[in-house]
């Protein structure tokens, strides 16, 4: 569904990503972990055509994009929750999602839509018309989540989705991503440093480490990979 | 009493379009955080624009209200065209260097502008008509309140309603407002940066070229360089209010109208000038950020 073949990405004569392939299949939740300035966020940012890659292909459904401006990105059915929930914080929640709904047309789907994700964070509904930036960090998380579902994107890049958050609100979020993996059939491209619970969760993993990819399984035979063990699940 | 509430009413008028124009600048702010100097200059141009539609309409023999009607028109689309050309010429090319590189662009631009119509027009003031009829029902308030300061007020109003209900209500301000809090991540919504702001500079522009319009048409004559001092006081007015916001640029507008109006009043027309930026001087002491505008450490 999603290929990345030997991206470079570079923040002026930084590069960030010196040359990664992946492959996403369609249905899968796939995690890319790594420790931090890995290259994570600009993985994501480069599949959403924020930050460009300066060489290499980025395919989805077998056309490329990585000419694509990020609407254009969006519109063939990316979207992205990005590292640290960006929520439009003078906003409301309504707003925020109508936001998500941007390029969407069928006024009825996204009435749909809407009640669809007040169903996955029942909080969010009292919340409906309080300003994005008044939520706490669990809620903006689930709200940064249901603004992306509202495009009904057929992937969904998650970034740090567990930052900052209780352990319970981290397992809420977590139930909610698998469930919409398996009810909604969205592909699911998780960045986590939770590694531990971004394995549980995931079919596959990559680990990354300076810009490049140095690993790739088996979500269950990256946990028990000694290495992995050692350098990420603090084992 | 009389006099307080001219000059409250003249203050009034004169700050509604110091708002009016003020919004261009916040606007613009809000989304590319750039002081537009080229402002003014939409603003003396939709003035000229109008002057030009008005007199050939004269010959025409169409009466004064669809003069001005028609000539406010072709202002706007004439004023909103070169914005949108100005954005994408002198600023887009400059989107992501140095944050001083569009500043100068701006300023370069707008010197430009004043040059241009300079050598195409004259440097002398030359008369514009009178668009607002004397409307009878004001005949005995002439003394305080005249008909063209009740038709800015009007206009003023109606447009700062129309441009809210925009803002608030349509996707596309709903979009504009998206983009000013968090510009990335309206791009990671679908959002069309470069289409917004274009949208942006038009309505600014269009704002700019009722401002330009009215005072003409209230002053009675123009020139080159009315955009210029006009600019500066509503950029005043913007900062007053808190630049970026647009609330803030209405109040602003208005603050600076009675400041004005009544220093002008009760103390010497001397010294208009030297309260209006008095008074900023002290709002920026006490309260950088303007009065409604949120500090650096607030908008995160
Ligand atoms: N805007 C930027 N300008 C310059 N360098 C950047 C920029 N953003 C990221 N980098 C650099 O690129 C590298 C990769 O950063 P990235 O944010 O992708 O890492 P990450 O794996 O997401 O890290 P984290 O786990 O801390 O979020 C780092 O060395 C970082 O310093
Ligand atoms: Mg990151």
């Amino acid at each position: 569904m999603l290929k990345l073949v030997n991206v470079k990405t570079s923040y002026g004569n930084i590069e960030a990503l010196k040359g990664i392939s992946m492959e996403v299949h369609e249905g899968e939740i796939i995690t890319l972990i790594g420790s931090n300035g890995a290259g994570k966020t600009t993985t994501l940012m480069s599949i959403s055509g924020i930050t460009p890659p300066r060489a290499g292909e980025i395919l989805f459904m077998g056309r490329p994009i990585h000419n694509m401006s990020p609407d254009m990105i969006v519109s063939h059915g990316i979207s992205q929750v990005p590292e640290g929930r960006h929520i439009f914080p003078e906003l409301s929640v309504m707003e925020n999602l109508h936001m998500g709904a941007f390029l969407r047309t069928d006024r009825e789907g996204i009435a749909k839509d809407i009640d669809y994700v007040f169903g996955l964070f029942p909080i969010l509904t009292d919340r409906r018309h309080q300003a994005g930036g008044t939520l706490s960090g669990g809620e903006q998380q689930m709200l940064a989540i249901s603004r992306a579902l509202m495009a009904r994107p057929r992937l969904l890049l998650l970034d740090e989705p567990s930052l900052g958050l209780a352990p319970k609100v981290v397992k809420q979020i977590f139930d909610i991503i698998r469930r919409i993996n398996t009810e909604q059939k969205t592909t699911v491209f998780l960045v986590e440093q939770n590694a531990n619970l971004a394995l549980q969760a995931a079919h596959r993993g990559y680990v990354m480490e300076n810009g490049r990819i140095v690993l790739e399984d088996h979500a269950d035979r990256l946990l028990s990979n000694e290495e992995v063990k050692k350098a990420y699940l603090g084992m | 009493m009389e006099y307080f509430t001219q000059l409250f009413l003249g203050g009034l008028t004169r700050g509604s379009i110091y708002a009016l124009i003020a919004l261009g600048y916040t606007m613009v702010y809000g989304i590319i955080e750039l002081i537009n100097f080229t402002h003014g200059e939409i603003y003396m141009i939709g003035a000229f624009t109008a002057l030009i539609t008005a007199s050939v309409l004269t010959l025409y023999g169409f009466n004064e209200l669809s003069i001005l009607v028609m000539a406010s028109l072709v202002a706007v689309i004439y004023s909103s065209a070169y914005g949108y050309t100005i954005e994408k010429i002198a600023y887009k090319p400059l989107r992501h260097a140095p944050r001083l590189s569009p500043l100068i662009s701006a300023i370069g631009m707008s010197i430009f502008l004043q040059n241009y119509v300079l050598l195409a027009q004259t440097s002398d003031f030359v008369p514009f008509p009178a668009l607002v009829p004397e409307f009878a029902f004001m005949k005995a308030y002439e003394h305080i309140f005249s008909s063209a300061e009740l038709m800015i007020l009007l206009t003023t109003t109606v447009v700062m309603i129309i441009l809210s209900c925009v803002i608030k209500f349509t996707k596309t301000g709903m979009a504009m407002r998206a983009t000013a809090q968090d510009r990335k991540m309206a791009m990671l919504v679908g959002v069309d940066v470069n289409r917004i702001i274009s949208v942006t500079f038009i309505i600014g522009s269009a704002l700019a070229a009722v401002g330009g319009v009215l005072i003409a048409s209230h002053i009675g004559q123009i020139n080159f360089y009315i955009g210029f001092i006009a600019g500066i006081k509503a950029f005043t007015a913007a900062v007053l209010g808190g630049i970026g916001s647009i609330p803030g640029a209405v109040l602003g507008g208005f603050v600076l109208g009675w400041t004005e109006s009544f220093a002008t009043g009760y103390v010497s027309s001397d010294y208009e000038d030297v309260f209006a930026f008095a008074l900023l001087v002290l709002i920026l002491i006490f309260r950088p950020a303007g009065i409604l505008g949120k500090s650096k450490s607030e908008k995160v």
